[in-house]
């Protein structure tokens, strides 16, 4: 791979880590919006908004970047670096065409969930290196959550790269056929629950509860910095939606696939990235033993389960 | 378990249904609000309707009506007629810094000098401008709508009574003013 290809590779990831949030955000402010009756913004840009979170992005540049006296100086300005890189390794690694994804590696489905496992480090590192009570709430909330999601994550992932027979997620695209949706369906609806907590949004929010502990984490970030946190939030959002398509919904598997399996991966994408929103604008919060207890009731077992019955299907049609 | 996931479908199904309907939102700068009759905006002055009687500005409940005026004598019409005097109106203030819009000038006022405009967009920087001389006061006029047509129940206007009664020839017509005139030397 040339130098060229490298960097070309490179700037098309970070790019799609730009703008899908952006696309994201503005889905939900408008989504949002009309599910509750209102119009959203409508202002930035000219045509319905559109331009809102790019206004919003000037205004997070323009302000000050503030470091609190106490707080532990090189951790808080390296937290939202820590928060957003790991997803743009994650996009990359995200087979969007038959054949091509920014960075084709072997493992990837290993990969994938070692990077955004680490995602949620920067959240921790916020909430450690603020020094404010409220922070370091919410860091706790999210470190007990990231203990108790993670395990359900990685374990549905597991099933369905057993029924692939393989680690790479072009190759789970290619061993991918529709009945797997009935099949892998638990796993499924266990790895969405478990992202949406991962991503530390509705139900799952009680680490950032704006009501309970202000920002949680994010608290004491101000500018710039903030703004980094909020990308990252989408970002993951974009990066999960994206995973799910990929594992669960056959990828870029669709009609004329050769010239339009980026377009399938994109709709399968946001279709999640919408139910995700979908769910915010509806439920309630859950309280922090509530989403304990169904993590290591509900979705532990159910992973499990789902694993099982994938081990049989494997041996039984091998 | 089996309490909150019919619960959370619910939720979701009304969330879905208003998505699928029109918002409610008022665009106010850019479409302006469809007021009601009677809104109370602003109070417009018909200048030329005023006598000066200060009844408006003895009625109002915190004093921010200013009235200046003075006598004037007209010439008689005809030869040889009585000069009369006349009020001419000098000043006319409302301070709207002070108005409650509570309307007892509109309603006092014996002349229709005052009315309402649903006109409310006269936000100030300084509260100062907020004191509307008489020349603003009557640009408000051409904002005062025509007033609502009647409820369709409603009961007529006793002078609409009177004029309606049906005539029931010439005594039963002269009897009510007869009685009447008996009733007062009474």
């Amino acid at each position: 791979m040339s130098l060229l290809e490298i960097s070309l590779r490179s700037l098309a990831a970070l790019a799609a880590v730009l703008v899908l949030p952006l696309v994201a955000g503005q889905a939900e402010h408008k989504v949002m919006a009309h599910m509750q009756g209102r119009l959203g913004p409508m202002y930035a840009g000219g045509f319905h908004g559109w331009a809102q979170l790019v206004a919003d992005g000037v205004k997070f540049a323009q302000k000050e970047d503030i470091t609190p006296a106490a707080a532990d100086r090189s951790v808080f300005r390296l937290a939202p670096a820590v928060a957003l890189v790991p997803y743009l390794l994650a996009i990359a690694l995200l087979p969007v065409h038959p054949g091509l994804a920014a960075a084709d590696v072997p493992g990837s489905v290993l990969l994938v969930l070692a990077v955004t496992g680490v995602g949620v480090l920067g959240t921790l590192m916020a909430g450690w290196a603020s020094a404010n009570k409220y922070a370091l709430v919410g860091g706790m909330r999210s470190a007990a959550q990231l203990l108790a999601y993670e395990l359900p994550l990685v374990l549905s992932v597991a099933s369905i790269a057993m029924a692939a027979g393989t680690l790479s997620l072009a190759g789970v695209v290619e061993a991918w056929s529709p009945w797997w949706l009935l099949w892998q369906l638990p796993g499924a609806l266990v790895f969405l629950v478990a992202a949406t907590a991962e991503l530390q949004r509705v139900p799952f929010d009680a680490p950032i509860a704006d009501s309970e502990v202000v920002m949680g984490p994010w608290t004491e970030y101000t500018g710039l910095r903030f703004a980094l946190f909020m990308l990252a939030e989408y970002a993951g959002m974009v990066v999960m939606g994206l995973l799910f398509g990929v594992l669960w919904l056959g990828g870029w598997q669709g009609p004329f696939a050769d010239q339009l399996g980026w377009l399938w991966i994109l709709l399968k994408g946001s279709l999640v990235v919408l139910l995700i929103i979908w769910i915010r604008v509806s439920w309630p919060r859950l309280r922090e033993d509530q989403l304990q207890r169904l993590a290591w009731t509900v979705l532990v077992p159910l992973a499990l389960a789902q694993l099982a019955l994938t081990a049989v299907g494997v041996v039984v049609t091998a | 378990m089996n309490d909150f996931i019919p619960g959370l479908v619910k939720g979701m199904a009304t969330t879905a249904r208003q998505l699928t309907r029109p918002t409610h939102t008022a665009e106010y700068p850019d479409v302006a609000p469809e007021l009601p009759a009677r809104s109370r905006g602003v109070i417009a002055l018909v200048e030329s309707n005023c006598t000066s009687c200060m009844l408006c500005a003895r009625e109002c409940p915190d004093w921010c009506i200013h009235i200046d005026s003075h006598k004037e004598e007209v010439p008689p019409a005809s030869e040889g007629g009585r000069a009369r005097q006349r009020n001419v109106l000098d000043r006319f203030a409302i301070d709207y810094s002070l108005c409650m819009y509570c309307g007892i000038c509109v309603e006092v006022c014996p002349f229709d000098a005052l009315f309402w405009s649903p006109q409310f967009e006269y936000a100030e920087t300084d509260i100062r401008d907020l004191l509307h001389e008489k020349e603003r006061l009557g640009q408000w006029v051409a904002d005062v709508p025509a007033p609502p047509e009647l409820d369709p129940s409603a009961a007529e206007a006793p002078e609409v009574t009177a004029a309606n009664k049906p005539a029931r020839g010439g005594r039963a017509a002269r009897a009510p003013r007869s009685r009447r005139d008996e009733g007062e030397d009474a």
